[in-house]
């Protein structure tokens, strides 16, 4: 953990080239991929929010779509009722639709954190992987909510008709949305570096390790590891948020259960239990769909083996690769 | 009440067929500890396999000979050389290898089959229906279904309570160090219970083949609904998967067949139509969260 | 990165021409080759390609572009391919979308942008309606079309009663609601099953006791494999037949349903025994280039691909530099489709008949046969709420 001047000097090259992206891609010719950095960041912060609970806390949750899915949803049904101008309640109080991000954006963490405290209670009592599959269970219940919800689309999804609108910002312009992406994700990885290592942190890694000693000790362990999972929820939910607000479009398959594995290889690929590791993994991940989508439509025939193979011979994801044995904090 | 009854004997027979491809799975899960997410795939490649014989041979019991070797081999190979190594490894690094193998073997029968649906016809002996009450026709496809399934549960509560590999299939699962310990190769009966499963995943597909679609992916649904039923019925208990299984098959079916109807008695006929498809849609997974909520090992905890 | 056909043919023939019309028309195309579904739009893919492979590289005499790319069907990926063609690519019209919700997710943006999207399959009704635009047009169906020709079909046969059954999500309550807007027999039974549904045997089971005389059914994919499997071991086909859209038997899928498929009597704009002469070179060059019997939807991608080549004709390649021109070219519709008479509607959708035909065995391959005319020079049910 020391060796603190190389460390800085790459984070600030990584900060450079994050900030100049938009720049450098535009003088390139190649506006485009100022969206593609947008998607990966998104999905580097929904893959963050997961590997605080899987990677710190122990958790495999199998149903992370939904807490994304409810997020974007939140956000396009307030956008929706905004531009049709149709209150979405009447009683016992109006409520008007908006296409504020600053309503919408903490309505989406609030609602997918809520979810995500509900699954939680229920899902905690249980472990390994009874976990894994009573979370994919609850996620392939919100899908086919969100399935036959007719009102807004079902499976045919909901249409934005703009982005969220930040005061003093145009989010329809691709710059400026990668920008408030670039540091709402910064931000999250900040705080998440914080939490973990913050005694919550340190509760969480050692109930994770074991689980019976914390309680004894007299750590209500159970508490922690609910808080950790709503607060994964409510970051996934902001990062669902931000892709509907990228895709202006909302549907059942965001929150598919394909999804949620995606999201668990990302964090896998990148190096579970690592603060980094996720959003290398996503920008892998999502890269080289792009890239041997391009090859062939049978790209998935190299896809699959390669992703046999990380887990085979790369035990600590990319970022094991990229960084000095004994820095990946697992043990 | 003849519709009652009859929706009850499609639940069953739901089950059944979801139990031949849950036994396979709580097998691997409880004595390996292994999560396969590729157990669908196995489902699919024996689908495959045995409508390719069976549409070159006119046999669809030369099918069945053919797709249950194919996908054992292709699993003990898998095994072998690759899963054997990440039984001890952390579940999700198995998540990750499997849910690669997935993609691989879907764009495999992509390139081999095309990516049309194929087909698997009814063997004519087994076409046409029985009425079992009076009035009421059941396909004897299904019967046969019911009758297999029963088998394999026979077959499989014999081999586990009275042969020595069951034996030692029981030991490995509660202490696996010791049975290694005793100079059983355990590494070898991991191989042949991997090939066990996929066999018996193979069946699930072949016996699926002639009543569902046999195309690129169809082994995904049902590995959701075989996972649902070993987690309901408690991960290793073969006797928990068979139980889980019929209960999830139950509870599925007359969700669909009269919730709907129920629903009338409360809401207008429109409303109720909606509302009860969509419930109807959730119930095995609200089933299964009421039973987890309730026991957490599951109905039949196999270890404990 | 991405396959494109080159046109190096035509690029040398039309070396003698302006440059601006040298310069090929690059038309971007986003459909699903990878994951489910995949067979839909690797049909729609060669029916396209069918087209500028007849004309040796150009449409409508106009070197031409394609540039496919695969979607996975997903929306956020389609959208992002889409947002990449019209930045980087310039492409100047767009197709190739086979679901209605990756279309609701990338046609209004594109069209809006300037590019104009020629739709091959999807027609969701709020693209036909309120959310119509002038840069959209589709060259399939609205997707109630073939509902509407099930339910005119069954109620001029004499049916008295239904049962209708269908996914419950937005395209199946839109089938049942096009099914019931010409039919006004009994409803013996409406039901809506999960999205993805193996098992129908509760269904069946329903059905039987509801003793309708006539079962609709909408169920795209290996739902309807299940299905009509399912229900031909009940033993109910003989009593109660069976009726529903060409998708659960079309050629892609007729093989894998067998003979249960047999004497089904079902609804398509289109059918390989369409007596026209454009439709006899379509199906025998099909044949020939991929070894298949083509389906409705290459039918479809072939259409999308000739109506493009006759706007390119009348406007002598221009798309861009007027697009009034190319617009007007596109609404006029002047080619010859292979379903017969065609023409846009004033939302841009087809004016079209619409057939009823048989599953029939030909030379042991299962296929279709017209047996009868539902509709003549349909008009969907949105046009009205369309303002353009």
């Amino acid at each position: 953990m020391d060796n603190g001047l190389p460390r800085l000097i790459l984070a600030a090259i990584l900060a450079a080239a994050l900030l100049a992206l938009p720049a450098l891609v535009e003088a390139a010719g190649r506006g485009y991929w100022t969206g593609i950095a947008t998607h990966v960041l998104i999905f580097a912060l929904a893959a963050g929010s997961l590997n605080l609970i899987l990677g710190f806390g122990g958790m495999v949750s199998f149903g992370h779509a939904a807490f994304l899915g409810t997020g974007a949803y939140v956000v396009g049904i307030l956008s929706h009722h905004a531009s049709m101008g149709i209150p979405i309640a009447t009683w016992p109080f109006a409520i008007a639709g908006t296409e504020s991000a600053l309503i919408a954006w903490p309505l989406a963490m609030l609602a997918a954190g809520a979810l995500a405290f509900v699954i939680g209670l229920i899902s905690l009592r249980t472990g390994g992987l009874y976990f894994i599959m009573i979370t994919l269970a609850f996620a392939q219940m919100v899908y086919f909510f969100f399935v036959s919800l007719e009102p807004y689309g079902g499976d045919d999804g909901l249409s934005m008709w703009s982005r969220s609108r930040l005061p003093g910002l145009d989010l329809g312009s691709d710059t400026q949305f990668y920008y408030v992406v670039l540091a709402l994700v910064a931000l999250a990885y900040f705080l998440k570096s914080r939490v973990i290592h913050s005694r919550f942190g340190v509760v969480l890694r050692g109930s994770r390790d074991n689980d019976r000693r914390m309680r004894a000790i007299g750590h209500p362990t159970r508490r922690y590891r609910l808080a950790a999972f709503t607060l994964a929820g409510a970051v996934a939910g902001l990062a669902g948020a931000l892709i509907a607000n990228q895709t202006e479009f909302v549907s059942p398959a965001f929150l598919h259960w394909t999804r949620s594995g995606e999201m668990l290889v990302m964090v896998i690929l990148g190096g579970i239990g690592t603060v980094l590791g996720p959003a290398l993994g996503a920008t892998a991940f999502l890269l080289l769909e792009e890239v041997f989508s391009g090859w062939t439509e049978h790209w998935m025939i190299v896809l699959g083996p390669l992703l046999l193979a990380v887990v085979l011979f790369a035990k600590r994801g990319l970022w094991g690769l990229v960084s000095r044995p004994g820095e990946v904090p697992r043990d | 009440m003849l519709l009652i009854l009859e929706q009850t004997l499609n639940g069953l027979q739901l089950g059944v067929m979801l139990f031949l491809m849950a036994a396979g799975l709580t097998l691997i899960c409880g004595i390996m500890s292994f999560i396969n997410l590729a157990h669908g795939s196995l489902y699919m490649v024996g689908a495959y396999v045995a409508a390719t014989v069976a549409q070159a041979t006119g046999s669809f019991l030369l099918g069945v000979c053919a797709a249950l070797p194919a996908a054992g081999l292709v699993a003990m190979a898998l095994e072998w050389s690759a899963l054997g190594r990440l039984y001890d490894r952390d579940h999700l690094d198995q998540v990750l290898a499997t849910f690669g193998l997935i993609l691989f073997f879907n764009e495999l029968v992509k390139i081999v089959w095309g990516a049309q649906p194929i087909f698997l016809d009814t063997p004519a002996w087994l076409s046409g229906s029985v009425e079992i009450v009076p009035g009421v026709p059941y396909s004897t496809y299904r019967l046969a279904i019911i009758v297999v399934g029963l088998a394999v549960a026979l077959g499989l509560y014999l081999l586990i309570a009275r042969t020595r590999v069951g034996m030692l299939i029981r030991a490995g699962a509660s202490n696996r160090r010791m049975v290694s310990a005793l100079g059983v190769d355990i590494k070898r009966l991991y191989t042949l219970i991997f090939g066990l499963g996929a066999m018996l995943a193979a069946l699930a597909g072949v016996m699926a083949g002639p009543i569902y679609a046999v195309q690129v992916g169809m082994g995904e649904n049902i590995l959701i609904l075989a996972f649902v039923v070993i987690v309901v019925g408690g991960i290793g208990s073969v006797r928990g998967a068979l139980v889980a299984a019929l209960l999830v098959g139950l509870v599925d079916t007359l969700g669909r067949a009269f919730l709907p109807t129920l629903l009338q008695l409360a809401f207008d006929p429109a409303t109720a139509n909606g509302v009860g498809a969509s419930l109807a849609s959730m119930t095995i997974y609200i089933f299964m969260a009421a039973i987890l909520a309730w026991r957490p090992q599951g109905l039949f905890p196999a270890h404990g | 990165m991405i396959r494109r056909i080159f046109c190096a043919l035509a690029g040398l023939a039309l070396l003698a021409a302006p440059a601006s019309a040298a310069d090929p028309v690059k038309i971007g195309m986003i459909t699903t080759l990878s994951g489910g579904g995949s067979g839909l739009g690797i049909d729609i893919r060669d029916g396209f390609r069918l087209a500028i492979d007849q004309e040796g590289g150009t449409l409508g005499g106009h070197a031409v572009e394609l540039i496919v790319e695969d979607d996975a069907r997903k929306p956020d990926k389609a959208r992002q391919i889409a947002d990449r063609m019209v930045e980087r690519d310039r492409v100047d019209v767009m197709t190739g979308i086979v679901w209605s919700n990756l279309a609701i997710a990338v046609v209004p943006k594109v069209v809006r942008d300037g590019v104009f999207y020629v739709s091959p399959n999807a027609g969701p009704s709020l693209l036909a309606g309120k959310g119509c635009h002038e840069n959209y047009f589709n060259v399939a169906w609205q997707n109630d079309n073939l509902h509407e020709a099930v339910g005119q079909y069954v109620k001029d046969e004499g049916y008295e009663s239904a049962f209708v059954l269908a996914p419950n999500y937005p395209a199946g309550h839109d089938a049942i609601a096009g099914f019931k807007r010409y039919y006004d027999g009994e409803i013996a039974g409406e039901v809506y099953t999960k999205l993805g549904q193996l098992d129908y045997a509760a269904e069946i089971a329903q059905i039987r006791a509801a003793e309708p005389d006539a079962v609709f059914f909408f169920l795209p994919g290996g739902m309807g494999i299940s299905f009509i499997k399912q229900y031909d071991q009940s033993g109910l086909r003989e009593s109660v037949p069976l009726f529903g859209p060409a998708f659960s038997f079309d050629q892609t899928i007729l093989g894998a349903v067998g003979d249960a498929a047999l004497g089904v009597v079902n609804s398509s704009q289109w059918s390989q025994d369409i007596d026209n002469v454009a439709n006899e070179a379509f199906v025998a060059d099909f044949k020939e280039a991929y070894g298949r019997l083509p389906s409705l939807y290459a039918s479809q991608g072939y259409d999308a691909a000739r109506l493009i080549a006759s706007a390119l004709k009348a406007t002598g390649g221009q798309v861009k530099d007027d697009m009034d021109a190319f617009r007007e070219a596109l609404r006029a519709a002047d080619f010859q489709s292979v379903r017969g008479d065609f023409a846009f509607g004033a939302n841009h959708h087809p004016v079209q008949d619409i057939y009823m035909r048989e599953v029939v065995k030909q030379d042991g391959v299962l296929t279709n046969r017209i047996t009868a005319k539902a509709f003549e020079d349909h008009k969907d049910a949105y046009v009205d709420e369309c303002r353009m």
